[in-house]
């Protein structure tokens, strides 16, 4: 049984005409495993995370998703991210007055108490953000100012893989945490995702460029276009890609 | 970071629709006759032992008051109140009239054991030494009497004068008479008035020149009594140079009925002094459907008299059916400084009308507004806000920023600023917002783990955190926690 189940997923936008845009996707993760997903704009990538994630805004039309053999489309939101699931956003949210701080430690905290664990001590809680925050260069200043607020697009990001470095989650999926990145944080946030692999945990790497995947490298590409994934095989279709870009496919789906 | 983790478990551990200080204390009072009359006054003024000029005072505003209509202008509707339906004076039973702690009636004791408030100052020692915290004296009101006053010697020796002020009308007639209705008259308007008709007790503070409090004073006012109206009356002078910063806290029953509470607060500075004044309001609000509630219609209103002298209001105003009240500023002194933090936080039925007065007299005064209303449920909120230059006000500035949130779509928010300058050299600027927790915020939040509660409570703490900031440490912590407490049941 694989940890994360995705199997024949159709989604639309919730309402009475809304749009399809899960149309039949399949995709198997398991523990280790780091799966790379391309695809053209508008493909339905960043819809496939929200709906693994639990947004409202989406409604599943038919498929199921286990994680772990549960359903993880009855669970809430908060229910999910406890059993391990994490999204990296592509547009990370902003939450004003709310410090870094306050808001990493609630919600380690939170997550813990939904498992039946005891919270956090405030040293410990301290030394684990100190060492985590400083692997990936982001300042105790930074830390003390609100979630995302005034945070250029390479610090949001940055701070997303901090917030998963911290809550540890089973499986990270991470929606296009390249972009906005200069060269040196590229390096960085690739390091910290590497470091983040392991034997138990699962990875979903969403991109649109070959050069994040020479530092955080797949075992596994995935092409998505309209709503399904066309094409899988190792790390160099990536490169095919970069080659030769999506015609190909998009021909194949119309 | 404790205080938003406490918000987070107060949250979690607490039901819907739970008003958690609603319970009732079962003790036998003595009560004015229901209604008001010119008798009801001479009632309440010979229960107290009162000077003649104090009577004749109070019935000087009762008559003024008879000739008044009540206000209509607020944005708050209520069905019309029955003034001779009421008591308006109520007081536990005593035997003789308690001269130490051990002398009050142990029901009373436990009330307010019950509400966190210590009133054994060997108790309130204990609660410092586990907490860390700063000292506070309290002055604690029950219905219409001040029922103990803790720390009066310690405060005594620093010069300090706190007591009730029943007790202070006969211990410092000379200050209660040059300060009283100073700042707020007689007829200033007409819940103002009938309190100065009817008014029962309250506190006292008198702070010698050049001389800061050595604790936090508090009063904590508490309605029992059922069908009774608490009319107390607060008036602080801090004397040139004096600093004090002052608590209050309130709470009552749930009842099915509305009950009246009408105070009147004073505050006077004179030149270099300080008042920091801190409201934590949680009467009961009524329940999810209206019913019920504590009708709050109160006058509060600093006068910096001196030169260079600061009134600072903070308040968190959580409780109420309905809240019409403008704690205000008169700059009145050169240089002088008013500051209006406030957290209005409606939910269920509840209306909200509320702001302050910045009226700018003297030269190069300054005053700065920050006020954070919050509407959840079908409630309804109202920032109302005047600044004003006189003629003379040569320099003045202002600053106020008004934000609303809204939480859930049947709730409303309305800002109502007034802005009038008779000097030209004046600089007001003014900035206002209102916004929704947005759906992103909350799917963020919960993204990372919180629940649906939590990630609300998170969201409307760093909301109001500018104003939180203002508060001392341990009303921070309380304030924060009754936020979370008043916003149950507001999403989902
Ligand atoms: N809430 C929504 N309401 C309306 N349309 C939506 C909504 N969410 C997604 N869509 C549409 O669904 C399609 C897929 O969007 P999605 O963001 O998943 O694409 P993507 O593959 O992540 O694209 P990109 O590479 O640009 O990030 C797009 O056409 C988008 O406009
Ligand atoms: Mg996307």
């Amino acid at each position: 049984m694989a940890m994360l189940d995705i199997d024949n997923l159709h989604a639309k936008i919730e309402g009475e005409d809304g749009k399809e845009i899960l149309k039949g996707l399949s995709l198997k993760v398991n523990p280790g495993e780091v799966h790379a997903i391309m695809g053209p704009n508008g493909s339905g990538k960043s819809t496939l995370s929200y709906i693994l994630a639990g947004k409202e805004d989406y409604e599943v039309t038919d498929g199921a998703v286990t994680l772990d053999g549960e359903d993880l489309l009855a669970m809430e939101i908060d229910e999910r991210a406890a059993k391990g699931v994490f999204l990296a956003f592509q547009y990370p949210i902003e939450v004003p007055g709310v410090a870094t701080m306050t808001f990493l430690r609630a919600a380690l905290n939170a997550q813990r108490r939904t498992r039946g664990e005891e919270e956090v001590s405030t040293p410990d809680f301290l030394r684990l953000v100190r060492e985590k925050a400083g692997a990936l260069g982001i300042s105790q200043d930074m830390l003390k100012r609100g979630v995302n607020v005034g945070f250029s697009g390479g610090e949001k990001k940055r701070m997303e893989i901090l917030q998963m470095a911290i809550l540890e989650p089973k499986l990270c999926i991470l929606d296009e945490t390249d972009s906005g990145l200069d060269i040196d944080a590229l390096k960085i946030v690739s390091e910290g995702v590497n470091a983040l692999r392991s034997p138990d945990r699962g990875m979903i790497v969403i991109t649109h460029y070959q050069r994040l995947l020479n530092h955080i490298v797949p075992d596994f590409v995935h092409v998505m276009n309209k709503g399904r994934i066309v094409r899988s095989g190792g790390k160099d279709l990536a490169l095919e890609l970069e080659a030769n870009g999506y015609a190909e496919y998009q021909q194949d789906a119309a | 970071m404790p205080a938003v983790q406490e918000t987070v478990e107060q949250v979690r551990s607490i039901d819907v629709d739970q008003y958690k200080y609603g319970f009732f204390t079962d003790i036998e009072s003595e009560k004015a006759p229901k209604g008001l009359t010119e008798d009801t006054v001479r009632f309440i003024s010979a229960k107290k032992n009162e000077p003649e000029w104090l009577l004749e005072w109070r019935l000087d505003a009762f008559r003024r008051w008879q000739t008044m209509q009540e206000p209509e202008w607020a944005r708050v509707s209520y069905p019309p109140i029955d003034y001779q339906d009421l008591y308006y004076y109520s007081a536990p039973k005593a035997k003789e009239g308690p001269k130490s702690i051990d002398d009050i009636d142990p029901e009373i004791l436990a009330t307010y054991e019950k509400l966190g408030i210590p009133l054994r100052e060997r108790d309130a020692l204990l609660g410092i030494e586990s907490t860390g915290g700063t000292r506070v004296a309290v002055d604690a009101v029950f219905d219409s009497v001040s029922v103990a006053t803790t720390f009066k010697e310690e405060l005594a020796r620093a010069g300090v004068i706190f007591m009730p002020i029943s007790e202070a009308v006969r211990e410092h007639p000379e200050l209660v008479r040059k300060y009283l209705g100073s700042v707020v008259p007689v007829t200033d308007n007409y819940f103002a008035t009938l309190n100065s008709a009817v008014f029962s007790d309250g506190s006292f503070v008198y702070v010698p020149k050049g001389v800061r409090c050595p604790m936090e004073l508090s009063t904590y006012f508490r309605i029992n009594e059922r069908n009774t109206g608490q009319f107390e009356r607060t008036l602080i002078i801090a004397d040139e140079g004096a600093y004090v910063s002052y608590l209050e806290g309130c709470t009552a029953p749930m009842r099915d009925e509305n009950q009246l509470h009408a105070a009147v607060v004073e505050l006077v500075t004179l030149d270099d002094a300080e008042i920091k004044y801190s409201t934590v309001q949680n009467w009961y609000p009524g329940d999810k459907d209206g019913k019920g509630g504590i009708y709050n219609f109160v006058t509060k209103r600093g006068d910096c008299r001196g030169a260079r002298s600061k009134i600072s209001w903070t308040q968190v105003e959580t409780g109420s059916a309905i809240t019409w009240k403008y704690p205000s500023c008169i700059l009145r002194g050169d240089e002088s400084r008013g500051e209006f933090y406030s957290i209005a936080i409606s939910n269920g039925r509840q209306q909200v009308d509320s702001g302050t007065k910045m009226i700018h007299l003297g030269k190069n005064t300054t005053s700065r507004i920050i006020s954070k209303g919050i509407a959840a449920g079908y409630s309804d909120n109202t920032y109302r806000g005047l600044v004003t230059a006189h003629r003379k006000a040569t320099g003045a500035r202002n600053f106020t920023n008004c934000d609303s949130l809204l939480i859930g779509d049947k709730c409303g928010a309305h800002t109502v600023p007034y802005i009038e300058s008779k000097n030209a050299s004046a600089q007001f600027e003014h900035e206002a917002t209102t916004s929704k927790i947005s759906e992103d915020q909350m799917f963020y939040c919960r993204q990372r783990g919180l629940s649906d509660e939590e990630a609300t409570a998170l969201i409307v703490n760093g909301f109001v955190k500018d104003v939180l900031q203002q508060l001392p440490m341990e009303f921070a912590v309380e304030a924060q926690k009754l936020i979370s407490v008043s916003l149950e049941g507001s999403v989902g």
